[in-house]
């Protein structure tokens, strides 16, 4: 008899049966509009040009050899990932309050972060802190604070599905009516799933509720510079914040805006009110890297460290994370295009409004299961599509695919 | 007012603390003998050969990407690895009843096997099943298991201090006291920090008690190759215990063997009675990784992938890891002689009796401190030296230090 008898089964995570779905269709114009990762034109993976550059110095670099990084990762990367989403001139840098952890990707610095807070955010080991993810949000927020042990993970509004838009009454409602002191995980910019973003106008706002009622932020930022094309813009959010005096925790994630979705590089940067705050808080952040995996991985902090550092391939992977977010606007503007031209049913000025890689398209799961099964264009049940998945040579069969679906499926 | 202001400061992990302060140190001799990693005879970092030549396939390869990998890991790594461990003609992996899950380092295998066994094992959950961890141990052990949820980690008898060896009869008198069901981590191989490991006889004792009272095997596996210089002759004990039938998990690291510490390479091998559990097993454990790290760095598994199923790469990496042992063996014969040589009061069987990376001086904590203090030689408080730290530049006056510790200071 098995230790493991009563162990039961758990359901795949759905994104990545959608691409299993997806991979084993015979279907010659099958789409994969699900999982989140940046396509070429011609629908095939893109490894930055920049990246392939670095990867070649590093693996001639013979000063160079495979010893432990330090518990909290490679320092050059860790200054040069803070700086890149607070500013070069970043007030609370130069006041040295501002730390940072090397995580495994965007997960491993939510997770780092989740842990740290519930242990010690709001007394300690408070685990019925409420946090708050937006409705929707990415489907592994919630797990990940869960499994770090807060046990009250709640909504807050966000998505308004009649105006296909942010529920911002909504949103500011939640702020004023939550216990004081909870936690908030904002997106950065690129919300997943919708792409809907605040204005600045709209973030002013939610700080100044948020300042008032001490509620605690946590960004989410994997779309630095992929999301408009411009690294500064895709920061404001968070540089406002810090600059209208919050500590904060952003977890960033490069995966996406590197293209090195497999070497796991992240970074958990940490605002504190002061040096010595952070000092104290650093080491704990040690505690629970330790024993969680040890010291992180060197070869994407590496390939990260060295081009942010470096001028001119700093300069050659803004032009390349450019190409990537111009591809995803130029999709973005032929399937409004086209959806206009087919006389769509509905309104399709979402389609440009939001931002990002996903695009909330508001279709209903029927319509949605009508798109897997008679037309083999894969997309999540929520009616999230990857713009990715689109390109010059899919793009008509998609549009003509959801004007199908929309007109037969109610 | 700082949200973090009642943050306690954390201690630094002791080993990188050791390590600091020997960088510190100004004094021309000083020796580190502290932190596990391999060193030439330079006293230098290695980087395998095999490693460098793999690095540079892997950068050549325009087939390659940065895709995810699948939230377990790359697939032909994680069945090379278990397949290391178990043997190729593993009766258990032909009758499907093995998996894997690619981790981050050692400790991340144990990690991920303690997250599980926590939540799924003797019950939904039962924080209250004994760990049984070896008096001493590896200083994190605790640490991961604690923060997994255990709240009862024990000890059980291993290190004999006055005879320098194995206290069998207390070994095995925790296994006959523990309660049913209680886990026990096992060192496969060159135990750390002793260096002493049972031999096969006892291993078969263990065995037997451990199978009649369902206690729980997990393997802490983190040297194999390197402590023999035969990869079969350091997986003994894991293949012993599987042919035996029983269920275990192997926490296996790819830092000493591979010399690839930063790139974080584990796997964490769980054999199964059946491929029913097997996979309801690791089902479970997507849904931990998922939350942890989401999934794991490719570049470490790639190339320890690419060696182990290469018939070529295989052989010259088993050719590199031989060099490790072989040196060490070396420093273990050299400094046994030279202490004999020496006439330096004790007895100094044990250090050529021990094996592995690690040897326990014996050396009490005074006499540590003397070593550090007035003879720059660094170890840890516990007298637990890294051979590899020795060199046959600095032997002499290592064991001109030992000596005068010894009879300097009681």
């Amino acid at each position: 008899m098995s230790v493991f008898c009563d162990v039961p089964l758990s359901a795949p995570v759905a994104v990545f049966q959608l691409t299993q779905d997806f991979n084993n269709d015979p279907f010659p114009t099958k789409v994969n509009l699900g999982v989140g990762a940046y396509r070429t034109d011609d629908g095939q993976p893109w490894v930055l040009p920049v990246v392939k550059k670095v990867e070649k110095v590093i693996v001639h670099d013979d000063r160079l050899n495979h010893e432990y990084l330090p518990i909290l990762g490679l320092p050059e990367f860790r200054a040069a990932s803070s700086r890149l989403v607070l500013g070069d001139k970043s007030p609370a840098i130069m006041e040295s309050r501002v730390g940072a952890v090397q995580c495994l990707g965007g997960t491993g610095a939510l997770k780092i972060g989740a842990e740290f807070l519930r242990r010690y955010y709001n007394g300690n080991n408070n685990t019925k802190t409420p946090v708050y993810v937006s409705a929707p949000t990415w489907e592994n927020h919630n797990a990940v604070f869960a499994s770090a042990g807060f046990e009250d993970v709640r909504s807050y509004r966000y998505w308004d599905a009649a105006k296909r838009g942010l529920d911002m009454s909504g949103f500011l409602g939640d702020l004023e009516s939550c216990p004081e002191r909870s936690i908030f995980v904002l997106h950065a910019c690129a919300h997943n799933p919708t792409g809907i973003d605040p204005t600045q106008e709209q973030w002013r706002q939610i700080a100044r509720v948020m300042m008032r009622r001490q509620l605690f932020a946590f960004f989410d930022s994997a779309y630095q510079g992929f999301a408009s094309g411009n690294l500064e813009r895709d920061a404001w959010a968070v540089r406002h914040f810090v600059s209208a005096g919050f500590e904060v925790f952003c977890a960033q994630s490069f995966s996406k805006n590197f293209g090195l979705y497999n070497e796991r590089v992240g970074n958990l940067t940490v605002v504190a009110r002061d040096a010595d705050s952070l000092r104290r808080l650093m080491s704990q952040m040690e505690k629970i890297a330790r024993v969680t995996w040890s010291n992180p991985p060197s070869q994407g902090a590496r390939v990260v460290a060295l081009t942010l550092n470096s001028p001119q391939l700093f300069d050659e992977w803004k032009d390349n994370v450019k190409t990537m977010a111009d591809r995803v606007l130029l999709m973005r503007a032929q399937l409004k295009a086209k959806l206009h031209a087919l006389r769509t049913p509905g309104t399709w000025d979402h389609i440009t409004q939001q931002i990002g890689m996903f695009s909330f398209t508001g279709l209903n799961p029927k319509q949605v299961e009508y798109l897997e099964k008679e037309k083999h264009v894969y997309l999540m049940a929520s009616g999230r599509i990857n713009m990715c998945g689109l390109t010059t040579k899919n793009i008509d069969y998609v549009a003509a695919s959801i004007h199908e679906a929309v007109t037969v499926v109610q | 007012m700082s949200v973090f202001s009642d943050v306690p400061q954390a201690p630094p992990v002791v080993v990188f603390k050791l390590t600091a302060d020997f960088k510190d140190d100004g004094h021309p001799q000083k020796v580190n003998l502290g932190v596990g990693a391999y060193r030439t005879d330079d006293c230098q970092p290695w980087v395998l050969p095999v490693v460098k030549k793999v690095e540079r396939l892997i950068v050549e390869d325009c087939g390659l990407n940065h895709e995810y990998l699948p939230i377990l890991g790359l697939p032909e790594f994680r069945s090379a690895a278990s397949k290391v461990a178990l043997g190729e003609d593993s009766p258990a992996i032909k009758e499907n009843r093995v998996g894997a899950v690619q981790a981050l380092g050692g400790t991340g295998a144990l990690r991920i096997g303690a997250d599980f066994l926590r939540r799924w094992y003797n019950g939904t959950n039962n924080r209250a099943t004994p760990v049984y961890v070896s008096a001493p141990t590896w200083e994190n052990h605790n640490g991961v298991f604690t923060d997994a949820g255990f709240t009862d980690i024990r000890p059980y008898h291993y290190w004999d201090a006055a005879k320098r060896g194995l206290d069998l009869s207390g070994l095995l008198d925790d296994l006959e006291k523990a309660p049913e069901h209680s886990i026990f981590v096992l060192h496969a191989c060159a135990h750390n920090p002793t260096g002493t490991d049972p031999t096969q006889e006892q291993w078969k004792k263990i065995a037997e008690i451990m199978k009649r009272r369902k206690l729980f095997v997990f393997f802490d596996s983190a040297y194999q190759g390197f402590a023999s210089g035969s990869l079969d002759k350091d997986a003994w004990a894991i293949r012993y215990f599987a042919s035996e039938g029983f269920e275990l998990f192997i926490a296996q690291s790819f830092s000493k063997n591979f010399g690839l510490y930063n790139e974080r390479v584990g796997n964490l091998t769980i054999v199964a009675k059946d491929s029913d559990n097997l996979s309801r097993t690791l089902s479970q454990m997507e849904k931990i990784v998922r939350t942890t790290w989401s999934n794991p760095p490719s570049q470490g598994a790639r190339i320890v992938s690419k060696t182990l199923n290469s018939p070529e790469l295989f052989a010259e990496w088993k050719g590199n890891v031989k060099t490790m042992a072989d040196r060490v063996l070396l420093m273990r014969d050299q400094l046994k002689t030279k202490l004999l040589a020496l006439g330096t009061p004790g007895t100094w069987d044990h250090i050529t009796e021990q094996i592995g990376m690690f040897s326990f001086t014996g050396l009490n904590p005074k006499q540590v401190e003397y070593m550090i203090k007035e003879k720059h030689v660094y170890l840890m408080a516990s007298g637990r030296i890294n051979m590899c730290g020795l060199t046959t530049k600095n032997i002499d006056y290592v064991a001109q230090s030992i000596h005068e510790a010894v009879t300097t200071v009681q």
